[in-house]
């Protein structure tokens, strides 16, 4: 078992800021909207480095999210940040008709996605984003795990084109993947080869798959762990090969039940090989206020969480 | 340059398509259309410096945006006449497979639509942010969008007419379809908006009104206004004073044909009092 490690913690949402400079350099038609969230999404660097391709659109996120629409005929790739409530929930006909159904190359950047927001309490921790932007045609997902991989994600998304949701979070967490990795949209990381369970984790539960599957492995159980860092296009070559091998799945995800990774993978296995199913997530609930871990705890969030699930799915076998 | 006869035999011809077009499928939105004809006939046959052979991109050309998609039968008769599609193709208006939905859209790859409109209050917006683009890319070409006059109770405009002004986004020009209908009544009625004069002018914009919507002369004239009035720091906002059904006269100044489509009687009777000019699809 490959044991990962990090040196440091760091937020998802900067290395979303990283990515975005990073893409501006590379690519001049880059440009990026924000309504009044510059410093909470880390666009400052962007907004210094190319203040004449930064849109502060002010509290307006449906203003937002057309204009963005609008701004890519003549060939701007627009980068739109707004926290992921106000990125999905709040603009979703938007979205819907002006970047999805227009076909419009937006790139929808989503920060403190989740309980994991914490104090500010339910209203900002939107725990549907995936399941929505999901459910439009041509919307590609992401939702990836550190730091690094976030600002690869973010450089890769610049290259294709077409609509895609971003989402990434506000705490700090181990950075474990590589920082010169080549993010491939579409295409899931395996972290851990094992025999006994697969594991599909999504944004910050990948670390807390990774953990689980020491402990697991401790309790002489041998868990594959997936990162899916893609909700939609879903790998499911790779879920379903892994499935073959180990005959049951455990996903984990910061997202409601219903619309989130687990209702991807309980699709997929449904229609192509009926396997047994745990789901770590939010179950038809919303959140509340509080620190990020306790909110993690008691809603069912942590490595505990997936090890637990992972016994139930095996007994099911 | 078109003389103003030529642009009248083409206003003819395009309310001709309207009410054949909402007929041939019994559902569509004939009354703003035809209020609006000159409007885009004007733009389309004499104002905008504009390319049939169709780029999504628009660089080096005026761009058009209807934000108020409902009224697609003369955006669609309008395209087509000034050859961004074949006239034939308006037999296929909301019909199963055609590329003319019932709202434009630029999914099944209509030349002309840039973007899908339909869902009102949107379009003011993005047609901020292509002359936002437009100006980032040195194009010093103007962006036009067409707005109803109930469709500003949605907020999003406001949201977007705030956005235009403080940002002296003045390739701009807006035009409202003044016509005080809507579906459930006059504009007054369902929710008076007051002043939009007023309204649009502490929004920061440059407003001008025109009380002769249906006239050619008039509309050529406010637009020339308009144009002349573009790189001074402010949006334009065109209030365009139109008659909901013009040029079929049971269904002028009314709300009742907002969507409701002509019967065979009530076609032959429309299209008689509109000649037949550039021939018929």
């Amino acid at each position: 078992m490959k044991k990962y490690t990090y040196t440091e913690t760091k937020d998802t949402r900067s290395g979303f800021g990283a990515g975005l400079v990073e893409a501006a350099r590379k690519n001049p038609e880059v440009v990026g909207l924000c309504a009044d969230l510059t410093g909470s999404l880390k666009m400052n660097a962007f907004a210094d480095e190319f203040p004449e391709r930064f849109f502060q659109v002010g509290i307006s996120e449906a203003n937002m999210m057309s204009m963005a629409a609008g701004m890519t005929i003549g060939g701007k790739i627009p980068f739109t940040g707004t926290f992921a409530n106000f990125s999905t929930s709040r603009v979703y006909d938007q979205i819907r008709q002006s970047i999805a159904y227009s076909d419009k190359n937006v790139k929808i950047c989503a920060s403190h996605a989740g309980l994991t927001l914490g104090e500010d309490g339910a209203t900002h921790q939107v725990l549907e984003d995936l399941g929505m932007m999901k459910m439009l045609p041509g919307m590609v997902v992401i939702n990836p795990c550190d730091y690094n991989q976030t600002k690869a994600a973010t450089m890769a998304i610049a290259e294709y084109v077409g609509p895609v949701y971003l989402r990434f979070g506000r705490p700090k967490m181990p950075v474990f993947t590589p920082a010169d990795q080549d993010f491939k949209i579409g295409e899931a990381i395996m972290l851990n080869q094992g025999a006994d369970v697969t594991i599909l984790a999504t944004g910050h539960l990948v670390w807390e798959a990774i953990e689980a599957g020491h402990i697991l492995a401790e309790m002489g159980i041998d868990a594959e762990v997936i990162n899916i860092h893609t909700i939609k296009p879903l790998d499911a070559e790779a879920i379903l090969k892994s499935v073959e091998k180990t005959g049951c799945v455990v996903t984990a995800e910061e997202h409601q039940m219903n619309g989130g990774l687990g209702d991807s993978v309980a699709q997929l296995l449904a229609l192509k090989n009926p396997t047994p199913l745990e789901m770590v997530a939010v179950n038809d609930t919303f959140g509340e206020s509080g620190v990020p871990a306790l909110l993690m705890e008691k809603y069912g969030l942590t490595r505990t969480d997936i090890v637990k699930s992972v016994e139930a799915v095996m007994k099911r076998k | 340059m078109a003389n103003i006869q030529e642009l009248q035999q083409a206003v003819s011809q395009v309310r001709r398509d309207i009410v054949r077009m909402v007929h041939a499928n019994n559902s569509g939105h004939p009354g703003g259309s035809l209020g609006c004809t000159e409007y885009l006939v004007a733009l389309y046959f004499e104002i905008m410096k504009h390319d049939s052979s169709f780029k999504m991109d628009g660089k080096g050309e005026d761009l058009f945006f209807l934000s108020n998609g409902h009224i697609s039968p003369v955006f669609y008769s309008v395209l087509a006449r000034s050859g961004y599609f074949d006239v034939a193709e308006l037999a296929t208006f909301r019909k199963i497979d055609s590329r003319l939905q019932g709202h434009p859209t630029t999914h099944e790859g209509l030349p002309g639509v840039r973007m899908a409109s339909g869902s009102l209050g949107q379009g003011m917006s993005v047609a901020i942010g292509a002359a936002q683009t437009k100006k980032l890319n040195g194009d010093n070409r103007i962006v036009y969008s067409l707005h109803g006059d109930g469709e500003l109770q949605e907020g999003q405009n406001w949201e977007a007419a705030m956005y235009a002004s403080a940002n002296k986004v003045d390739n701009l020009i807006c035009a409202i379809d003044l016509n005080g209908q809507q579906i459930d009544g006059s504009t007054d009625e369902v929710l008076n908006m007051g002043s939009l004069e007023a309204k649009f002018t502490a929004f920061g914009f440059d407003v001008i009104t025109e009380k002769e919507g249906n006239n050619m002369e008039k509309v050529l004239a406010i637009l020339a206004e308009a144009k002349s009035r573009t790189g001074n720091g402010k949006p334009i906002c065109i209030l365009l004073h139109t008659e909901m059904g013009h040029g079929v006269d049971y269904m002028m100044g009314s709300h009742k044909w907002h969507g409701v489509a002509p019967n065979d009687e009530e076609l032959a009777n429309a299209l008689a009092q509109n000649e037949e000019t550039l021939g018929d699809y």
